[in-house]
C-alpha cells in the first residue's frame, strides 16, 4: 500500500512540474488585431519610469491603452522537515490602463488582484501634468518612490518567483498611497538625473501592533481608511533622487518619513507623535560586457516605539538583497527568435529588530537570510518561466537555533 | 535543432530529478528527541485535532485589536514558552506583595503580578513601596499532563514535614484555596478546605486550567469567562478569549509529550545517574512518578520520569526573595522537573537561565545556588571529583 502512495506522490509531483513547462511551450502569439506598444528595453530608463514603461495594447482608435501581467506558480515547501505538501499559487493578476487625456496630461492606473481575490488593490491611479520635463505634477494614488523594487515590481521583470523579503517586509512593497507631489528628469550626455517628492497619507498603529509580533511597516498598510484619511492627521513625505549612466548603471537614494500613530483625536492629545522612517539605496548595473546583471537594494527603518512597550517590536530594522543574473543561452528556441535561458542567484537578509535586550545586554535576533538560485527561460522578453530553489534560515527574537526552510518553486509570469 | 533537443532533455532531466525527490531537497527535521514540541503518542484523531487547535491558540499573538493589555507582560503564551521550552529574562515576570500565608496585601495596588509593559498611551505598573517581590523565569511546559495526573495521595506520600527519616529533607505541599471555576480531582485530598497546588514555582496553581486562566489574565491582560476582571481597570469585561479556546489550550498543555532522554547508553551518563542518586539529588528530584487514572487514555496509569516530587522545599536564605504564594514560605520553592534540561538553551537563546529567576547561567551554578534542605546535597556535589561532576552534568543534560 505504502509503495503505491509513494509512486503516486512521485508521479503527481512530476506531472505538476512538467505542467508549467508544457503550458509555456504551447503558448502562441494570438493577438494580432490589436496594436502592441512594446516596453522600452533600452538602457535610458530609470526605475521611476517603470510605471509607464510597460507593454501596452491599444485597441483601434480608443485613447486608452491596456496591459497587465499574471503570476502563478507551484511550490513544495518544508520547514525543518515538516511539509504540508504541494500548493498552487495564483499570486497576482494585475491590469493597467494608461491614457493620454490631452497634450501633457496623462493618466495611469494599476489594479491588482492578489492571491486570487483575497485582496484587490488599486496600486496606482494618478494623473501627471507636465509643466516642464523637470517639473511634473502627479496626484492621486501613487507609488511611494522608496527603494527600487517598489517602483519596478512587475512579476515578468524578475527572474525570481518570490519578491525579496527586504523589499516586502522591510520596505513594505508594494506601497502606494493617496497624495500628490512632483517629479522630473534631466538628461545630460550619458547621464540621467531624476527626482520625485510626494506627500501622501501614511501608516497606522498596526506597524507596532500586529499578529507578527514584530515591527512591520507592511502591517501598517492594512488600514482600509488609508485612501480616505491619514491616521495621524499628518502627511508622510517620500523623496527619491536617482542617477543613471547608460554605461554604468543606476543608483537611487530615497527617504520616507511620517507620523504613524493617532496622537490626537477630537482635539485631545492621546500620545506623543511617533514617526516611522525608511532610508533606502537601490542600484542596478551590468558588468562583464553587460553579460551579468546586478540588481539590489538595502534599506534601514527607524520606528519610534514607546519605551514602555514590548521590545519584541524593534525600533530599528535593516535589510537588503542582491540579484546576480546572467544569460547562458541566447538563440532561437522552438521558433522564439529572442529566447533566453538565464541563471542567477539572489542573496537576501532582513533583520527585523536591531537592538539589544534591556534585561541581558544580549543581541536581539529576529532575522532571516535566504539564498535563491534560479533558472529561468524567457521565450520572449515579456514572459518568464522560472524554476527556483529557495533556502532560508529564520532566527527568532531570542537567537534560538534557526528554523530552516527549503522551497522548490516552478512558475511563470507574463505580461499580456 | 540539436540544441532544442539538448535543452529539452536537460530541462526534462532537472525536473525529473527534482520532482522525484522533492523531500531530499528540503531541510530534514531535527529528531524527535531534540524537540520539546509534539503530542504524546496514542492520542485519538479527535484528540490530535484538539491538540492542534490548542497549539495554534498557544501561539496566538494578542494585539490591541484582540484584547491585549492595556497592561501586560507579553503578547502570547508562546512568546514566553518559546518552542514549549524555558524562557528568557526578556519574558521573566515579577510578582509582589505577599510575605506569609495571610495572603497578598497589595491586590488593590496591582498585585500579585507586575504588568511591566503597556500599550502606547498607558503607563505600566511599578512595584508599590513596601512590597517585596520575586522574579519568575518561564519554565518549560512539557509533559505537564503526566504531572497533573499524579494523585494527591502519591504527592503526600513523598512529603516528610517533620523529617522523620532524618535526611534533612522535608518537603511539603502548598495547601491553596482554589477559585470557584475549578473542579477538583475526584480523589482530591483537602486540608481545612485547601487543596494541593502543583503548578507554578511556588506550586500555587491547582491545575492547568487555573494556571492558564491566570496566564491569560495576568500575563497578557486577556479576560475570560473564568477571570473576567481586567488587570488595568479592575472592572468586569466581556471575555476576550473564547471559553472553548481555553479548553483547547489546557488540552494542549495536558498532551504535550514528555521530553525524550538522549544518550541513554553512554557510560559517563550512566555514572552521572548513579552520582545523582548517591548525593541525594533524587530525594527531591524524584526520578520516577506514576499517573493515576486519567480520562485521556494515553496518560492513564503510566510511569514517567520528571525528576520532581511536586513538593515545596526550603532552599535557604540565598533563594529567599521575601515573597510567596498560598501557604508556602518565602524560602520555599517547588522542585522543578529536570526533564528537558539539556534542551533548555534551544529556547533560551543558546544559553541557560536556571532557577526560579534565571539567575544561574549554567547547570553547575544552579546546583551551587541550592541551600536549606538541599545544603547536604550541594556539599556532597562540591566534594565530588571533577570528572564525577562532569558525569553528573552530562547526565542532567541528557534528560
Ligand atoms: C510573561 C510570560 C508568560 C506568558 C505570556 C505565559 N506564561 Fe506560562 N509561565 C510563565 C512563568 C513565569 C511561569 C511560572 C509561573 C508561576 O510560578 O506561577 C509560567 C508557568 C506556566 C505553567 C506551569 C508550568 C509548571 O511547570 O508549573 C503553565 C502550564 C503555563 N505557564 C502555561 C501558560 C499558558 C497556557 C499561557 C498562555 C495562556 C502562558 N503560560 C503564558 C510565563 C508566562
Ligand atoms: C531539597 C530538595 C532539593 C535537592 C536535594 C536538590 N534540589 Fe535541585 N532544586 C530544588 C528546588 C526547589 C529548585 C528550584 C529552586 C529555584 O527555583 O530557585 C531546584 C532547582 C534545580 C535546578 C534548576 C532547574 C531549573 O529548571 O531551573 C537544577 C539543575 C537542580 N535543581 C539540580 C539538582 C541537583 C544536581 C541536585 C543534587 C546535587 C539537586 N538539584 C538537589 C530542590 C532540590
Amino acid at each position: 500500500m505504502k509503495i503505491f502512495t509513494y509512486i503516486f506522490k512521485r508521479i503527481f509531483c512530476f506531472l505538476l512540474l512538467t505542467y508549467f513547462k508544457l503550458e509555456a511551450n504551447t503558448q502562441s502569439d494570438s493577438i494580432q488585431f490589436f496594436q502592441k506598444i512594446k516596453e522600452d528595453t533600452s538602457r535610458s530608463k530609470l526605475n521611476m519610469d517603470a510605471v509607464y514603461n510597460r507593454p501596452f495594447l491599444s485597441v483601434g482608435k480608443l485613447p486608452i491603452a491596456i496591459g497587465g501581467y499574471v503570476e502563478a506558480n507551484t511550490e513544495y515547501a518544508a520547514k525543518d522537515g515538516v511539509s504540508n505538501g504541494f500548493s498552487f499559487q495564483a499570486r497576482r493578476l494585475t491590469l493597467f490602463f494608461s491614457s493620454t487625456i490631452a497634450k501633457k496630461l496623462k493618466f495611469f492606473s494599476e489594479l491588482e488582484f492578489e492571491d486570487g481575490v483575497k485582496e484587490i488593490n488599486i496600486e496606482f491611479a494618478a494623473m501627471d501634468i507636465e509643466f516642464h520635463p523637470l517639473l511634473n505634477l502627479r496626484a492621486g494614488i501613487l507609488m511611494n518612490p522608496i527603494g527600487g523594487f517598489n517602483q519596478n515590481h512587475d512579476g515578468p521583470r524578475w527572474d525570481f518567483i518570490d519578491r525579496p523579503i527586504s523589499a516586502t517586509q522591510i520596505i513594505p512593497s508594494t506601497l502606494s498611497n493617496v497624495g500628490f507631489g512632483f517629479h522630473g528628469k534631466y538628461y545630460f550626455n550619458r547621464w540621467i538625473f531624476g527626482y520625485e517628492a510626494y506627500l501622501t497619507n501614511g501608516f497606522d498603529d498596526q506597524i507596532i501592533s500586529n499578529s507578527l509580533n514584530r515591527t512591520s511597516l507592511a502591517e501598517g498598510k492594512h488600514n482600509p481608511e488609508r485612501f480616505i484619511k491619514s491616521n495621524s492627521g499628518l502627511p508622510m513625505f517620500t523623496g527619491k533622487i536617482a542617477v543613471r549612466n547608460r554605461k554604468i548603471g543606476e543608483l537611487g537614494l530615497s527617504y520616507m518619513t511620517g507620523v504613524y500613530n493617532r496622537w490626537k483625536q477630537d482635539g485631545l492629545i492621546l500620545d506623543s507623535k511617533r514617526s516611522a522612517s525608511i532610508f533606502a539605496l537601490d542600484f542596478n548595473t551590468s558588468l562583464f560586457n553587460q553579460r551579468i546583471d546586478f540588481v539590489g537594494e538595502i534599506a534601514k527603518v527607524w520606528v519610534d516605539v514607546p519605551d514602555t512597550y514590548s521590545q519584541t517590536f524593534g525600533a530599528e530594522q535593516f535589510g537588503g538583497f542582491v540579484d546576480i543574473l546572467g544569460a547562458i543561452y541566447r538563440k532561437p528556441i522552438l521558433g522564439w527568435d529572442k529566447a533566453k535561458i538565464l541563471i542567477g542567484l539572489r542573496l537576501e537578509y532582513a533583520d527585523f529588530n536591531q537592538g539589544i535586550f534591556k534585561e541581558t545586554d544580549g543581541n536581539i535576533s529576529d532575522h532571516i537570510w535566504a539564498m535563491v538560485p534560479t533558472i529561468s527561460f524567457r521565450p520572449v522578453g515579456t514572459t518568464v518561466i522560472r524554476f527556483n530553489y529557495r533556502y532560508h534560515q529564520e532566527i527568532d527574537l531570542l537567537g534560538n537555533p534557526p528554523a530552516r526552510t527549503g522551497i522548490i518553486q516552478v512558475g511563470f509570469s507574463s505580461y499580456f | 535543432m540539436k540544441f532544442k533537443f539538448i535543452y529539452s532533455f536537460v530541462i526534462f532531466f532537472i525536473v525529473l530529478i527534482v520532482s522525484f525527490s522533492c523531500e531530499k531537497f528540503v531541510p530534514a527535521s531535527p529528531s524527535d528527541e531534540d524537540l520539546l514540541e509534539g503530542p504524546i503518542s496514542g492520542l485519538s484523531t479527535q484528540e490530535i485535532n484538539q491538540f492542534l487547535r490548542g497549539d495554534e491558540a498557544f501561539n496566538e499573538v494578542f494585539t490591541t485589536q484582540n484584547g491585549l493589555g492595556p497592561l501586560f507582560v507579553a503578547s502570547s503564551c508562546g512568546a514566553c514558552h518559546s518552542g514549549d521550552g524555558k524562557g528568557h529574562l526578556l519574558t521573566t515576570l515579577t510578582r509582589f506583595g505577599q510575605v506569609d500565608s495571610t495572603g497578598n496585601h497589595f491586590i488593590g495596588l496591582g498585585g500579585p503580578q507586575l504588568q511591566n509593559r503597556a500599550l502606547p498611551g498607558y503607563i505600566p505598573e511599578q512595584i508599590p513601596a513596601g512590597a517585596s517581590s520575586s522574579k519568575f523565569t518561564p519554565p518549560a511546559v512539557t509533559g505537564l499532563g503526566y504531572l497533573s495526573a499524579v494523585s494527591d495521595e502519591s504527592i503526600l506520600s513523598y512529603s516528610d514535614p517533620y523529617d522523620l527519616d532524618g535526611d534533612g529533607i522535608s518537603g511539603v505541599p502548598n495547601w491553596i484555596e482554589i477559585p470557584s471555576y475549578i473542579i477538583p480531582l475526584p480523589n482530591a485530598i483537602t486540608n481545612r478546605d485547601r487543596y494541593i497546588g502543583r503548578f507554578g514555582k511556588k506550586a500555587a496553581a491547582y491545575n492547568l486550567l487555573h494556571q492558564t486562566v491566570n496566564a491569560y489574565n495576568q500575563d497578557m491582560g486577556i479576560t475570560s469567562i473564568f477571570h473576567p476582571f481586567d488587570v488595568y481597570s479592575g472592572l468586569e469585561f466581556d471575555p476576550e478569549v473564547p471559553t472553548q479556546t481555553i479548553h483547547d489550550v489546557v488540552f494542549y498543555m495536558q498532551t504535550l509529550k514528555a521530553p525524550i532522554p538522549r544518550q541513554q547508553n553512554d557510560a559517563e551518563q550512566i555514572r552521572g545517574k548513579e552520582i545523582f542518586n548517591q548525593i541525594n539529588c533524587s530525594s527531591c528530584h524524584l526520578p520516577t512518578l506514576k499517573t493515576d487514572y486519567s480520562p485521556i487514555q494515553a496518560l492513564s496509569l503510566k510511569e514517567f520520569h520528571p525528576y520532581t516530587d511536586l513538593l515545596l522545599h526550603d532552599m535557604g536564605p540565598d533563594l529567599d526573595d521575601g515573597y510567596t504564594e498560598g501557604n508556602a514560605k518565602t524560602a520555599e520553592w517547588r522542585t522543578p522537573a529536570l526533564w528537558g534540561l539539556g534542551l533548555s538553551p534551544n529556547s533560551q537563546g543558546g544559553q541557560y537561565f536556571l532557577m526560579h529567576d534565571g539567575r544561574a547561567r549554567s547547570i553547575e551554578e544552579a546546583i551551587l545556588w541550592h541551600g536549606g534542605e538541599a545544603s547536604n546535597s550541594k556539599n556532597l556535589y562540591q566534594n565530588l571529583l571533577q570528572q564525577d561532576k562532569e558525569a553528573l552534568i552530562k547526565f542532567l543534560k541528557s534528560l
